[in-house]
């Protein structure tokens, strides 16, 4: 902002304020950017008479109607932050050169306060912009999070996970678990472009037309063609939805999909991983798309996995997409029951870095079919009275099974075992993490091994499964100690041998890929 | 687990030599006791094993002991143990290592 202000008349001593004429003052005269003025005044870096410049620009020509006489420019860091218009003086003479370098002075005084006052200006511009940011951001992440499932489904037969973490800007995703008829059960999951409280809203629209259009059609590629040509007229230009519909008999393991542009799904089966591919527009693209839909069969212990491009998109450090082709190698990859959206995380995670500010919003759905693990789970359990009193997860790494020791042993402290007892349990846990570390699981970092802790009020309880069960369960025999003084044998070989004596009972289960080891130790021995 | 967390200490004199154990006795322990095994035999008598300061013995540390037990054999040297909790003395009897060596209540006590 540029102002004009008349020097006072000057007088043979000191003026007299109150009888000095007041000095009118103009409305801010701006130098546009790249005017001819600007580039003068900074080569001048000094004041200027504005009749010896002999060009004309915009400027100039305003500051002379203006009745400008001497402009001097106000320059800090190379830049023209200001200027000041000076009109004729009063006496009608020139500017002297004192008066040019007292202007000068004063110039050079003023230029780097004014600039302080700039970034200053500048900084509370920028935090009210970013204050503003920061509410419009979190208004997009209380729609989201308002409208996303509170609960997971519980089904028999079926174990339901699911993975949300936005990104700082809040993106579109969004996940869905809507109950059907006819022990039916609809996942869905989809992406809004766009970032922020648009995306939000338009996540919330989607949602509500999905849920709508549930009730009026049962197949998901007449829902999603329903919800196409609703959003169509509704949703801003330039923005589209993608989604993925499936409707799971939960019954048969039925699963009839339909797919609006999304990531394909993924099913890890026996034999391997598959992509659930449909085709199909993005929703609010264009009105009347048709939607393919395809069916498919999960068996007891499949697993189909639902993701959003905020993982396949993610970067490492060097800039490389994380791709489909990782995510299905990771699904394919063994991991225990429950444990495919850590497996997927930490995935993520190490790709792009435990500091990389996320990218995207990151969703993961995980649907299981369970049926027969459940039965033969139920089985294996000794009875209804059982009350579990820990669970966790380790890596396969030498040396976690003290881990699992001391975790065992606190979450058992004042069950009531004897200590001689409690000291047997510790061995044969330490012994048995460890075959399932090494034996099991191979030593394969990325393989868990999951520890269950139960107590009755009869004995303690404590499952090991590693998933090592598709490989030969070797006997505990008794070691031949003669023949390893001897040389004759190598001295290990002492692992199950001492399992077997520590505990009361050992008993061991396969299923679909994983084996477990319970050990019961009854509280009290025969003799107490 | 690693072999730092294991160490041996060997101290001889005339009536045999004691080989102090600290931390765990596991598979990494294994160079780090037959090391010590060979510095003892450089004595005569009886080489006594003090588990004192051991926290942890699996069954990999009970294959290293074994291994032990091998090369005294071999030398016809005695071996004996003293320091166990109660529960490593009746790991020891079920894994009859207790058969192989003499076990002691302390550094100079009787079993």
């Amino acid at each position: 902002m540029f102002s004009i202000r008349r020097r006072q008349k000057s007088g043979s001593g000191e003026p007299a304020p109150d009888a000095l004429p007041a000095a009118p003052s103009l409305e801010p005269l701006p130098i546009p950017s790249g005017d001819v003025l600007e580039t003068a005044l900074l080569s001048s870096g000094g004041p200027i008479e504005l009749r010896s410049l002999d060009v004309s620009s915009p400027a100039i020509d305003s500051l002379k109607a203006a009745g400008v006489d001497l402009i001097v420019p106000l320059i800090g860091q190379g830049e023209l932050l200001g200027a000041l218009y000076l009109g004729p003086r009063l006496s009608d003479q020139a500017y002297s050169t004192d008066d040019r370098r007292l202007l000068g002075s004063l110039a050079s005084q003023v230029a780097p306060a004014m600039k302080v006052a700039q970034l200053v200006q500048d900084q509370q511009v920028e935090a009210k912009e970013r204050e503003r940011l920061n509410q419009e951001l979190q208004v997009a992440a209380l729609i989201q999070q308002t409208l996303l499932p509170k609960e997971l489904p519980s089904i028999n037969g079926w174990s339901v996970d699911a993975f949300y973490r936005p990104a700082r800007a809040v993106g579109g995703d969004f996940y869905d678990f809507v109950e059907l008829s006819d022990h039916r059960m609809a996942v869905v999951i989809g992406d809004v472009t766009d970032k922020g409280v648009p995306a939000a809203l338009v996540m919330a629209t989607c949602r509500a037309m999905l849920r709508a259009a549930a009730l009026r059609h049962d197949s998901p590629s007449a829902i999603l063609a329903d919800v196409n040509d609703g959003l169509v007229d509704e949703i801003p230009p330039a923005m589209f939805v993608t989604c993925l519909y499936a409707i799971i008999d939960t019954a048969t393991g039925e699963v009839t999909l339909a797919n609006a542009g999304h990531n394909l799904p993924y099913v890890r089966s026996g034999d391997g991983v598959v992509e659930l591919r449909a085709t199909g527009m993005p929703l609010g693209l264009m009105s009347g798309m048709p939607y393919e839909e395809k069916v498919y069969r999960l068996q007891d212990g499949d697993v189909m996995v639902l993701t959003s491009d905020g993982i396949t998109e993610a970067h490492n450090d060097d800039g490389e997409m994380y791709g489909f082709g990782r995510l299905m190698g990771r699904v394919g990859q063994k991991s225990a029951p429950g444990q495919m959206v850590n497996v997927l995380i930490d995935d993520l995670e190490k790709w792009t870095g435990p500091d990389a500010e996320q990218e995207d919003d990151i969703t993961l759905v995980v649907v299981r079919r369970t049926a027969s693990a459940e039965a033969s789970a139920s089985a294996f359990d000794a009875g209804p009275d059982d009350a579990v009193v820990a669970t966790f997860t380790l890596r396969s790494e030498e040396g976690n099974e003290r881990i699992a020791i001391a975790r065992v042993s606190e979450a058992i402290a004042g069950l009531g075992l004897e200590p001689s007892r409690l000291e047997r349990l510790k061995t044969a846990v330490g012994e048995t993490v460890m075959n399932a570390i090494e034996h099991g699981n191979h030593g394969d970092p990325d393989l868990d091994v999951d520890v269950v802790v139960s107590t009755n009020d009869l004995a303690v309880k404590v499952r090991v499964t590693d998933m090592g069960g598709d490989g030969e369960i070797p006997e505990a025999a008794t070691p031949d100690l003669e023949a390893k003084l001897a040389g004759e044998q190598t001295p290990r070989g002492w692992g199950l041998f001492l399992i077997g004596q520590m505990v009361d009972e050992v008993n061991r289960h396969r299923f679909n890929g994983t084996h477990t080891v319970e050990l019961v130790m009854n509280k009290k021995g025969a003799e107490g | 687990m690693s072999e730092s967390e294991f160490e041996a200490v060997v101290t001889r004199s005339d009536g045999g030599s004691v080989i102090e154990l600290k931390g765990v006795v596991n598979r990494g322990a294994k160079e780090g006791m037959e090391a010590a095994f060979e510095e003892a035999s450089a004595a005569p008598g009886e080489i006594r094993l003090d588990f004192g300061d051991v926290e942890y013995i699996n069954s990999t540390g009970i294959a290293v002991i074994v291994g032990v037990l091998a090369m005294a054999r071999a030398e016809d040297r005695q071996v004996g143990a003293f320091g166990l909790s109660d529960h490593y003395r009746e790991v020891f009897q079920i894994t009859r290592l207790s058969d192989f060596m003499n076990i002691y209540e302390d550094a100079n006590g009787p079993s």
